[in-house]
């Protein structure tokens, strides 16, 4: 398999940079830094010290006994992510992206946020690096993750409410995009997932890939062998691609990205992207699309904030069209039984986000035989929705 | 030569800057858009730029996503955007044409099918904000096959991109005034002078200006040193605030005038 991306940023078809030119400068200029610092031991000692130090790495691999024995399948282990400093697999990124600003002599950083974990973890990082830092997040999101709102503040960091198109993670980035433009001089854009123009799918997977590094190690060590399946949840697909990527060549691993079907793929109200998206240029990259058939961006619609976005990294894209992976939907009630299920069965609370990667091993697991293995990418724990899934569940759990 | 590239000849011999006005089709619906471009061309608009009405604006302000937004409440897509041309034409408007659109649209009618129908309805210029050069290469072919210009955006941030940029320049070259999306300013990017000098002296094209032009002194500083001057936001917005009027059958004619007087009095 050749190594994606080429130098234009192309993951087979997909990728590229479509910016306006007023940031084209900017990416190269970050891409030439990603790439001379990466190459650089001390960049990377520095991050590898901070992960482990400072975040808590490595993460677990925990073989979820409970679980697996009530599904009646597979072997599940759980990629323990959520196990992280500010609770999800965010950080990752934001410690390398943030590293990187200050090398490059940025003191200045911008991120957006959806469900709030990447923007926790950028304010995070800032405080720690001394950078100053605004997090674009949509009006409506802010409203149903009021604690990250007030958590980011806490840390310092300026929330910018967003109140453009559909007040959600998309529009956050396109206003985290247009904020970069106006002042690209001073200012680092952390991206939060593998998605926009290149290099940030590149360097976002990079700086991720430590979860499919690490669970590899882990899994040869447990069970001598690599697992059967690995499935994690995708919205941009930043865990994903991140606990992918290790494994691309390791075709007896099946791969499997689980997109939020919200309340049903057949349904105007999910985040199906490859499900039922089509081929378009969005926010920077050409990947799948949720869009009409004029080219205009549909909204998307999922209980988890995480997920509730129309496009998706364009990685995951070719690793669906060259057939590498698959997609599967899993609607909002499949997240929540799925999220109950694991507290009741394991003590874990996950991230409704994780929880949709749970719910498809629910349906997998059974369909596979006990000496097989399934790892499970539980990217992010569930503290965060726990008001909102009070509210869902009537504050009575079953 | 397309009537563009005719029309900035004429205005060179002349002496004159073009002024060149941007509006978003639809906004507030399309009736009311070719009436607009109407009242352009009387208060003396060289060339117009057609903005297609788009969810994701990523190089547009407030001002101009406002108008999406209302544009798209109706569903224009970017077939009626380019029809609007024709429109506008049986109603003999002489001026050219250049459409402003995001990549995305383009991409979904599919790239031959647009280029025939921006030909087929005397379409002259294509702007893409989104596409940089590294995207551009298959759209810049087509539209010289077809006898469009697709005119490039040069930014104060390009530096030595300008000379790749300037080398597939078509029509003209699109000087962005600053750092930032569209939207009224009241200063631009420091030594913007010196940029535009800069593009000019490398090129034989005309050179425009526009992202925050919106008044009449601002329109004759940049008249002095360049062949065109684009205004978009704040035409948008002199729209935005005059549809109470023109959405009222009894009062339209009166926000008509209004426009194209607002227009008119930018005419250097």
């Amino acid at each position: 398999m050749t190594q994606v991306p080429d130098e234009n940023g192309r993951f087979g078809d997909f990728g590229g940079r479509y910016v306006p030119e007023t940031l084209m400068n900017a990416l190269i200029e970050l891409e030439e830094a990603y790439r001379k610092y990466s190459q650089e031991p001390a960049f990377q000692e520095e991050i590898d010290y901070l992960l482990k130090q400072y975040s808590g790495r490595e993460t677990p691999l925990f073989y979820a006994e409970r679980l697996t024995k009530h599904l009646g399948g597979a072997k599940i282990y759980l990629k323990r992510e959520d196990l992280n400093h500010t609770g999800a697999h965010k950080i990752n990124n934001a410690i390398g992206q943030g590293i990187l600003a200050k090398r490059m002599g940025k003191g200045k950083v911008i991120a957006e946020t959806g469900a709030g974990q990447h923007g926790v973890a950028t304010a995070t990082v800032a405080a720690l690096l001394g950078l100053e830092c605004k997090v674009f997040m949509g009006e409506e999101d802010m409203k149903r993750q009021q604690l990250n709102v007030f958590r980011m503040k806490l840390l310092g960091a300026e929330v910018v409410p967003v109140v453009s198109g559909t007040r959600t993670l998309k529009d956050a980035c396109n206003e985290a995009l247009r904020y970069w433009v106006s002042h690209v001089q001073d200012t680092f854009y952390i991206l939060g997932s593998a998605t926009g123009p290149h290099p940030y799918p590149m360097m976002v997977r990079n700086f991720q890939r430590i979860i499919g590094d690490e669970t590899r190690r882990q899994i040869l060590e447990s069970e001598g062998r690599l697992p059967d399946l690995i499935v994690a949840a995708v919205g941009g697909g930043s865990n994903a691609i991140g606990m992918f990527y290790p494994f691309v060549e390791d075709t007896s691993v099946k791969l499997l990205g689980v997109e939020a079907a919200g309340r049903g793929v057949e349904t105007e109200y999910h985040a199906a992207t490859m499900t039922k998206g089509t081929k378009g240029v969005f926010q920077g990259s050409l990947s799948y699309l949720l869009q009409d058939a004029f080219g205009q961006v549909l909204p998307a619609h999922s209980i988890s904030a995480g997920l509730d976005y129309p496009g998706i990294g364009p990685e995951h894209s070719y690793l669906k069209d060259i057939e590498r992976a698959r997609y599967a939907p899993i609607t909002d009630q499949e997240a929540l039984d799925a999220l109950q299920l694991l507290s009741q069965t394991e003590g874990i609370i996950p991230a409704l986000e994780s929880a949709h990667a749970v719910a498809q091993v629910i349906k997998e697991s059974p369909k596979l035989a006990s000496d097989q293995i399934i790892v499970i990418c539980l990217s992010g724990r569930g503290d965060k929705d726990v008001e909102s899934i009070m509210g869902y569940l009537g504050g009575d759990p079953s | 030569m397309n009537l563009m590239d005719q029309k900035f000849a004429e205005l060179k011999a002349a002496g004159r800057t073009a002024l060149i006005p941007f509006l978003t089709v639809g906004d507030p619906d399309l009736d009311t858009t070719v009436e607009l471009i109407i009242q352009m061309e009387a208060a003396g608009a060289d060339v117009l730029e057609l903005g297609v009405p788009y969810s994701d604006p990523l190089a547009d302000g407030p001002v101009i996503q406002r108008a999406s937004e209302r544009a798209l409440t109706s569903s224009v897509t970017i077939g009626t955007c380019i029809d609007i041309a024709q429109k506008a034409r049986q109603r003999g408007v002489k001026i050219p044409f250049v459409l402003f659109t995001y990549f995305n649209p383009v991409l979904q009618i599919g790239l031959e099918d647009f280029f025939q129908q921006l030909a087929a309805h005397d379409i002259s210029g294509l702007i893409i904000p989104d596409l940089p050069i590294e995207e551009s290469a298959q759209v810049l072919e087509l539209a010289d096959t077809a006898g469009i210009s697709l005119v490039p955006l040069v930014a104060p941030t390009s530096n030595e991109r300008i000379s790749r940029i300037l080398t597939n320049a078509r029509g003209f070259i699109y000087c962005v005034s600053s750092l930032g999306v569209t939207g009224e300013r009241s200063s631009f990017h420091e030594g913007v002078e010196q940029f535009i000098n800069d593009v000019k002296s490398r090129t034989d094209l005309p050179v425009a200006v526009g992202f925050g032009i919106s008044n009449r002194e601002q329109v004759e500083r940049f008249s002095s040193i360049c062949d065109g001057v684009v205004v978009g936001s704040a035409i948008v917005r002199k729209i935005e605030d005059t549809i109470p009027l023109l959405t009222d059958s009894e009062r339209r004619e009166e926000g008509l005038l209004q426009i194209r007087e607002f227009v008119a009095q930018l005419k250097v």
